[in-house]
């Protein structure tokens, strides 16, 4: 179910269908959602300091990995490098389903489905950023779920001999051998996620453009199928 | 459209199943022998074996035992990376079932179909996979011949000559002046000589500030112009002078003996002049008659087979194809298309749509990367671009940073990709 929503959501958050004007979020409700679910890891208000994790204010429009005083994961830092910066788009993504977002990230944080709630946590937090004017007001409704779509994509069983084609192009970059000096390492890769995070270069809500190109030619079919060749492999 | 792929892909794997059966039946094993050992022709005859499980017997001929990759040689000029480090060897290749011989291929019989060697040995073939790289093209630089890269070294296959241009640079006297020659369209890494520039310029601002660089160009532009002067300008400032056509630079005579360069006919003395001349296929594609007057080979942008005789196959550096540049990621892109068709021919093995990939990242200074690619596709005409990216001028630190780190990762990456 999941896995439903997550590609609903990416697929919706890129399109360009009619998007009726509306606030993001109840942000009353995201504080409460905020320290519930936020508050044991993170800090935010004036005097946020960092903890486990980055202290949230100003986290709209930052590039990620960037606060110099926190420590971040090898695959945020990377991400950040790569261009990714926290917009009303990729925190939606990225609280929904973090690994989605950053493979690999330490935030240990299941993620949130309903997105009327994200809504209403995004609201709260953008109470303290810098630059509130710059979040557009009328995006949220656009999260709505496409109910025709998703479970087209999820329908799909991936050919894995089409798929071991495929992975041939990605293996002049990514090591078979695990190594991930300078490039991630993408083998064992759960198929779910490698579903997920294909379709978040495909419409370009992850950063990178090597990544963004692949994977903006591959069709849905061979997104499965490198998905299902993937999940063959130690 | 699911379906009608796979209905098509079905009709066209069932069809060469038929069309090879006779093949399979008339011989224990189709031979398929592999000329050069570079990025196209050590990942062609790698999965070739790798992919056919033992039902290929596959042969791989390569003059030189240890490889010295030309992509990152001119890492080594600028002193981060060692000459060792571009070295590999074919002894995984040839653990993956492959026999590699290790001699210089000196002719092709193709009605025959055998492969002569420089040792005397003939091998015969079934299909065979050309793959030699480039030559230079005697005569495209007035006064230089490939006799006297000795003195002025083109250092562009990878080797002593590369050794060679690293020696001179070090040797130069303090203020003293590099002279490039830069080639004429189309040659190996389009970047290649600019990210040299910018790695001599490293080497030079380290140890020789007061040294010039100079560049004979007779082209009008050159890959990665704009990043690539933006960061001469930012690292090198008032160390590098580009001369380009419309100030002389296709008017070029080099005189070895003086070490002079004349650009439209001005004498400039120089210590060391890299001249980088006009390129063709590597002569064994000229001596199996598979190239066109261009002096490169036309294959099919399909599959990258010869269009000249459907038992060959021609792969990176030394084919033409269309929108693709030279380079060692595009021969390796193009060895994996070729190696599934020869296994589709051979062996009637299911036979995927051709996806062509190129990136090439050249490095400016320390920490400071940058890159290009595109994604590329068969037309009936040529391989076509249909995608493309490019680094931006004005990019911060960081992202350069994660950029040459993202190179260091291809580098280990399509060697692994390449020799196991």
């Amino acid at each position: 179910m999941r896995r439903v929503l997550s590609l609903a959501l990416l697929i919706v958050a890129m399109g360009s269908g009619p998007v009726a004007a509306d606030v993001i979020g109840d942000a009353e409700r995201g504080a409460t959602l905020y320290k519930r679910q936020c508050s044991a890891c993170h800090q935010i208000g004036p005097d946020a300091v960092n903890r486990v994790g980055p202290r949230l204010n100003g986290i709209f429009g930052r590039r990620a990995g960037a606060l110099e005083d926190f420590k971040y994961s090898k695959p945020m830092a990377r991400m950040g490098a790569d261009g990714l910066t926290w917009t009303l788009d990729t925190l939606h993504a990225y609280v929904e389903n973090p690994k989605a977002l950053v493979s690999g990230t330490r935030m240990n944080y299941r993620g949130m489905a309903d997105a009327e709630a994200r809504g209403a946590l995004l609201a709260y937090l953008r109470e303290w950023s810098d630059k509130p004017q710059n979040i557009p007001e009328a995006e949220p409704t656009a999260l709505k779920t496409n109910p025709d779509l998703s479970p087209a994509i999820l329908a799909l069983k991936g050919d894995a001999d089409y798929g071991e084609y495929l992975a041939a192009e990605c293996s002049t970059c990514h090591r078979a051998d695990g190594s991930d000096q300078g490039i991630p390492a993408i083998n064992g890769w759960p198929e779910e996620d490698f579903v997920v995070a294909m379709h978040a270069y495909k419409q370009k809500l992850r950063p990178h453009p090597v990544m963004q190109m692949m994977a903006g030619r591959l069709s849905n079919d061979e997104i499965a199928a490198l998905a299902a060749w993937f999940a063959t492999l130690d | 459209m699911t379906m009608n792929r796979r209905l098509f892909l079905g009709t066209m794997a069932a069809g060469s199943a038929i069309l090879s059966a006779p093949m399979v039946l008339g011989q224990a094993k189709p031979r398929v022998v592999v000329i050069g050992g570079g990025a196209g022709g050590a990942t062609a005859a790698r999965y070739l074996a790798k992919d056919s499980q033992g039902a290929l017997d596959v042969t791989l001929i390569e003059a030189n035992p240890i490889y010295t990759t030309c992509f990152f040689s001119n890492l080594y000029i600028g002193g981060f990376y060692n000459f060792e480090d571009l070295q590999h060897g074919y002894d995984k290749i040839a653990a993956g079932g492959v026999t590699v011989i290790n001699d210089l291929a000196t002719g092709v019989d193709r009605a025959a179909k055998t492969v002569t060697l420089a040792g005397g040995q003939t091998v015969p073939y079934d299909r065979l996979v050309l793959s030699p790289g480039i030559d230079f093209r005697e005569g495209s630089v007035a006064g230089w011949s490939v006799a006297d890269a000795e003195v002025m070294p083109h250092a562009y296959k990878a080797g002593p000559q590369t050794q060679l241009l690293k020696a001179q640079i070090e040797a130069m006297p303090q203020g003293g002046t590099f002279a490039m020659i830069a080639p004429p369209n189309p040659y190996r890494c389009p970047p290649g000589p600019y990210e040299r520039i910018s790695m001599v310029a490293w080497y030079l601002k380290q140890n020789n500030p007061t040294a010039k660089i100079l560049i004979a160009d007779p082209k009008e532009n050159f890959s990665k112009k704009a990043l690539f002067e933006e960061g001469w300008g930012r690292h090198y400032s008032g160390m590098v002078e580009w001369v380009g056509p419309d100030m002389g630079g296709n008017e070029i005579e080099v005189r070895p003996g003086s070490m002079e360069v004349l650009i439209d006919g001005e004498v400039t003395k120089v210590d060391v002049c890299n001249v980088i001349p006009g390129q063709v296929a590597g002569q064994i594609a000229a001596l199996a008659g598979v190239t066109a007057d261009s002096g490169w080979a036309p294959v099919d942008p399909a599959n990258m087979r010869s269009k000249m005789d459907e038992n060959i196959w021609v792969l990176g550096d030394s084919s033409a194809q269309g929108d693709m540049p030279k380079s060692g990621f595009s021969a390796n892109s193009q060895a994996k298309i070729a190696a599934m068709a020869i296994r589709g021919d051979l062996l009637g093995s299911r036979v995927f749509p051709a996806k062509y990939s190129n990136t090439c990242w050249s490095l400016i200074a320390a920490d400071d990367g940058v890159k290009v690619g595109a994604a590329y596709e068969p037309t009936p005409e040529k391989i076509a671009s249909v995608e493309s990216f490019i680094s931006q001028t004005g990019e911060d630190a960081a992202l350069r940073k994660a950029t040459y780190e993202e190179s260091l990762g291809w580098y280990a990456g399509i060697t692994a990709d390449m020799f196991g």
